[in-house]
């Protein structure tokens, strides 16, 4: 059973429905029994960085994603559940959960490509160079592009922790990975088959990052 | 780099579309929901739907087709029309839809903007805008004026002022459409879509006038949109969504081909 993080953020129905539509049982909680129960959590979330993290230290959830870590779980992070992830963001100054060594930071002004200025939010779809190889990406076309909406990116310190970069005016990372954890900044649940791929990967998983 | 997108518009009434759109085998389909599958497959990038029921007791259709679209496809799509306050909004958004367009219930009462994004983020909220070309003047400097009820309205409202000012409120995207341009198949209004684009920060989509793959090329270079909206030219099957993707492909111009 694949757990899905219920927290005041956003797309968690969506994710929910593309589990649906792989034909993965689910549950959304964030009642930390029922996520013990399970064998994956996903992480994910829209919106602000400080919200977010209020709720989810109120809920005790901070504590718990940092235990599930060490447990070997698999989890995923998407989009903020990425971003908090890291230890800062600089979204409002918050400080984060900290499974990852880095900080989130937002896009500078006046990225440039192409002799147009780039627009922020980044939205809309763009592709993902592998630096290495990850089980998620298994059977994916390197072209595939995904669904991206976001103003801050995350920026793990170890770059051995980056898995995937995109191209946005500037390289940033947009795939990250350590041991049983795997984030990434775009949303499977809106990138159509490449992005459910993705998902089945996650859910037969085991957390082993080779 | 971030790709160029190509949104195919539906409009809906009462939970239908309201012309039917010929697919495969020339079979009209009705369905909006349908349609959406099948522009999915095509290659779409996002889809719109632009609610036109026109009795509020049956809006309730419009959310049992955002739900049944939420489990069809797997892309962003908005829903835009007659969303008028916030409830309206956690309805359609409740329901699986990603963004949520205003654009005369923004002109009337411009804190539903800046409501939206709040609750919601900046990112579900679009600016729709119904511009028709003026004199350029004291009041529309840019030469263009904000127009509601389908064009049969002036507000007085400069397109290129309005556009700003719905961003400082909280907009995350602008869908500006020409009523000129609109349905004519003629190519879209690449001035104005410039003109709004160099002058905000958040990504525009251009609506109104295409008619053949070489107008969605110009609008998303010389035009300088982020995003294309078309209808007739797919809807009567005169293009497949691919077929655009390839062309402009061919122009050099990047779009996302694999799904």
């Amino acid at each position: 059973m694949i757990a899905i993080i219920e927290y005041n953020a956003g797309n968690i129905t969506s994710v929910a429905r593309a589990l649906h539509a792989i034909g993965q049982d689910f549950v959304i909680t964030d009642d930390t029994k029922m996520l013990d129960a399970a064998s994956h959590a996903i992480f994910p979330g829209v919106g602000a960085a400080g919200e977010a993290m209020a709720y989810l230290k109120h809920k005790g959830l901070d504590a718990w994603l940092k235990t599930c870590f060490q447990s070997g779980k698999p989890i995923m992070g998407i989009c903020l559940g990425t971003q908090i992830i890291l230890n800062q963001s600089e979204e409002n100054d918050t400080n984060c959960i900290g499974l990852v060594a880095g900080v989130t930071k937002r896009f500078p002004e006046n990225l440039q490509a192409a002799g147009q200025t780039l627009k922020i939010p980044h939205m809309g779809w763009n592709s993902v160079a592998l630096k290495r190889h990850h089980p998620l990406f298994e059977g994916i076309d390197p072209a595939a592009e995904y669904y991206f909406v976001h103003s801050y990116y995350p920026s793990p310190s170890d770059h051995a922790a980056v898995v995937g970069i995109t191209d946005y005016g500037m390289n940033f990372c947009s795939v990250l990975a350590v041991k049983n954890l795997v984030a990434m900044q775009f949303h499977p649940e809106k990138s159509g088959r490449p992005g459910l791929q993705i998902l089945k990967n996650f859910c037969a998983w085991r957390g082993n990052d080779i | 780099m971030i790709s160029k997108r190509i949104i195919p518009c539906l409009d809906v009434r009462d939970g239908k579309l309201t012309k039917g759109i010929k697919f495969k085998g020339n079979v009209d389909i009705g369905d909006p929901v349908e349609a959406a599958r099948e522009y999915y497959e095509q290659g779409a990038d996002e889809i719109v739907f632009y609610d036109i029921t026109a009795s509020s007791d049956k809006r309730d259709i419009m959310i049992d087709v955002v739900r049944r679209v939420a489990e069809t496809i797997f892309i962003p799509f908005s829903v835009g029309g007659g969303i008028r306050n916030l409830d309206d909004m956690r309805r359609v958004i409740g329901a699986g839809a990603e963004k949520i367009s205003v654009n005369s219930a923004a002109v009337q009462k411009p804190e539903i903007i800046t409501q939206g994004a709040k609750a919601f983020g900046s990112q579900c909220i679009v600016l729709g805008m119904d511009v028709k070309k003026v004199k350029v003047g004291k009041q529309t400097p840019s030469g263009y004026e904000i127009v509601i009820e389908g064009g049969r309205k002036y507000t007085g409202l400069d397109a290129l002022w309005w556009a700003r000012e719905g961003e400082r409120l909280g907009a995350g995207e602008i869908c500006l459409n020409s009523i000129d341009a609109d349905g004519m198949q003629d190519g879209y209004e690449i001035n104005l879509t410039a003109l709004v684009s160099d002058n905000v920060r958040i990504p525009v989509i251009a609506s109104g006038g295409a008619g053949k793959p070489e107008h969605l090329a110009d609008v998303l270079t010389a035009g300088k949109a982020d995003a294309a909206l078309i209808a007739s030219m797919v809807h009567y099957r005169t293009y497949t969504i691919s077929q655009i993707k390839h062309y402009l492909s061919d122009q050099n111009i990047k779009t996302r081909m694999l799904w």
